[in-house]
């Protein structure tokens, strides 16, 4: 038993490394994954996965596999497309989710023409997947640093962010920060898929933001307990996934999304709030 | 005091209040009265500053837009949110806490305070969501009464809700005009303009009539806002008084 636990922790420094990131992950990619499943927002941050996927290839075409070119580069496009999906949608009469989708693939399209004009396939599938087992130092630090600022930021910008959720008009009425809220959240969505991108790849990234929040959502009725729960079952899940990439000898990033989506399926089905909901027996009602 | 001078505010330029000179004394309690279209939701949002005047000013004084509390329809509100009834409530607070500030144990009595004065006590720990129509307009105006100010705009804050809720919150109205704000709400049930609004103000696209609500509320006026909105074909929303005075 400890063995199959513990033991892959304890011989292996890649394993350490990549619990420590998915670590960070979970405290920094997920809380961030909560409000984006409660601002319905979900496909956005997916989108938003691929859309830092060309400015990373074009710091790997310009200086191969460096972590701060890539991360620059990540980080600069999304912040772009961010920028220009709210300047086209609030301007023409193309919705956000349109505009999105269509940068969305544009942006894949691009990504992957770059890196294959300079790398191989093994590069594409590095920066597409990501490479869990293989973080090094700087990677180490950047995804802990960025996991760091978002936990601050999200403290600070609570308030105004869960007011900016469910009654953005009252917002705008007493305070100034809606734009603040908003475009700062979108900010940490760009910073922490970029630190998930160097961990999972850009088509996973968004994996352990929004599949930990959706489970964890069937199960908490209070924003306190539904962070802490999906901070648990992001965490969990992670640790799972490195057991099954480590016994199995599978993908570790995709084993990491799978069990993330197990996760998911097994809070619908046990959580009072998922599928049970309505089919369950009728409980008497309260009487005195 | 609200001071409007040929205030005309609309959407896309199409105007929807025309020409709008008055002025609202403080510490009056006015009913915003007229047809649906009439352009008293537009008024109102812009007096809160939601909406830019198409021409014409707006002032309003003292203290501004910082002591104005404005209270929309209902259809902003994302009710699957996990929040609870007094976390709602206490962000009526927001102009002493900010976005940081803690709650200190005298604004928890406070936020009690309002709950109880809306009939809501015991209701602290429920989720938003799983109010009814009527407890959670309760819970908005339990939220109004925390925000403390001296401009409260209300946007048909009676809509589809039964009698007793009606006289609950409109006690509250009445308790805020003894306080001395002014309270402007848009109101379509016209009994309750007569029985507990003294001042009205008569909509229909540009000012009907504005007075005492005896003055106001008469037949032939009623009778002439209804046929200036009917008259009013909304694809053809175009001011015909502004091209005369060109012309």
């Amino acid at each position: 038993m400890i063995d199959f636990f513990i033991q892959p922790f304890i011989e292996f420094e890649f394993m350490r490394r990549a619990l420590a990131g998915c670590l960070a992950l979970s405290l920094g990619a997920t809380p961030v994954g909560v409000f984006l499943l409660l601002r319905r927002m979900s496909l956005m941050g997916d989108a938003m996965s691929h859309a830092i996927l060309p400015g990373a290839a074009l710091g790997y075409l310009a200086f191969g596999l460096s972590l701060g070119a890539m991360t620059v580069g990540g980080i600069a496009a999304g912040l772009l497309v961010v920028l220009a999906a709210g300047v086209v949608s609030r301007s023409s009469v193309l919705k956000e989710d349109a505009t999105l989708a269509t940068f969305y693939l544009l942006s894949l399209a691009a990504g992957v023409m770059i890196v294959s004009l300079r790398g191989n396939n093994l590069d594409l599938l590095h920066v597409l997947f990501g490479s869990v087992l293989a973080l090094d130092d700087g990677s180490l630090l950047l995804i802990a640093a960025i996991a760091s600022l978002t936990v601050l930021a999200l403290a600070a910008l609570l308030r105004p962010l869960a007011l900016e959720c469910f009654d953005p008009a009252f917002l705008r009425g007493v305070s100034r920060l809606s734009p603040l809220a908003h475009y700062g959240f979108l900010a940490l969505v760009v910073f922490n898929l970029v630190a998930g991108f160097h961990a999972l790849g850009t088509l996973m990234a968004v994996g352990i933001m929004i599949l930990p929040a959706a489970a964890a959502r069937v199960w908490a009725r209070a924003l306190g307990p539904l962070l802490a729960i999906a901070v648990g079952i992001a965490f969990g899940s992670a640790l799972a996934g490195l057991l099954l990439s480590f016994h199995a000898d599978v993908p570790a990033g995709p084993a990491i999304v799978l069990m993330c989506g197990l996760a998911y399926l097994g809070s619908l089905l046990l959580a009072p709030d998922g599928l049970l909901a309505g089919r369950l027996p009728i409980r008497k009602h309260l009487e005195s | 005091m609200i001071r409007c001078d040929d205030l005309t505010l609309g959407y896309d330029r199409h105007p929807a209040v025309h020409h709008l000179s008055t002025v609202i004394p403080a510490g009056t309690l006015l009913a915003v009265v007229g047809p649906n279209g009439a352009g008293k939701s537009t008024l109102l949002k812009g007096i809160a500053g939601e909406l830019r005047p198409l021409g014409g000013r707006i002032a309003l004084d003292p203290g501004g837009r910082a002591t104005l509390a404005y209270l929309p329809q209902r259809g902003d509100l994302d009710l699957s949110f996990p929040v609870s009834v007094f976390e709602m409530v206490a962000m009526g607070l927001w102009r002493e806490i900010g976005a940081f500030g803690r709650l200190t144990a005298a604004h928890h009595e406070r936020v009690r305070a309002a709950l109880a004065a809306v009939g809501l006590s015991g209701f602290e720990a429920r989720p938003l969501g799983s109010l009814s129509g009527g407890q959670l307009q309760r819970a908005r105006f339990a939220r109004l009464i925390l925000q403390d100010a001296a401009l409260i705009l209300l946007d048909e804050p009676f809509a589809a809700l039964d009698a007793r809720t009606v006289a609950d919150l409109t006690r509250i109205l009445l308790d805020w005009q003894r306080e001395g704000r002014t309270i402007l709400a848009v109101v379509h049930d016209l009994d309750l303009v007569r029985r507990h609004f003294p001042a009205c103000l008569l909509l229909a696209r540009e000012p009907v009539a504005f007075g005492p609500t005896a003055q106001v509320l008469t037949e032939p006026l009623l009778e002439r806002a209804r046929a200036l909105s009917e008259a009013f074909d909304d694809s053809a929303a175009v001011c015909h008084r502004a091209e005369d005075a060109h012309a």
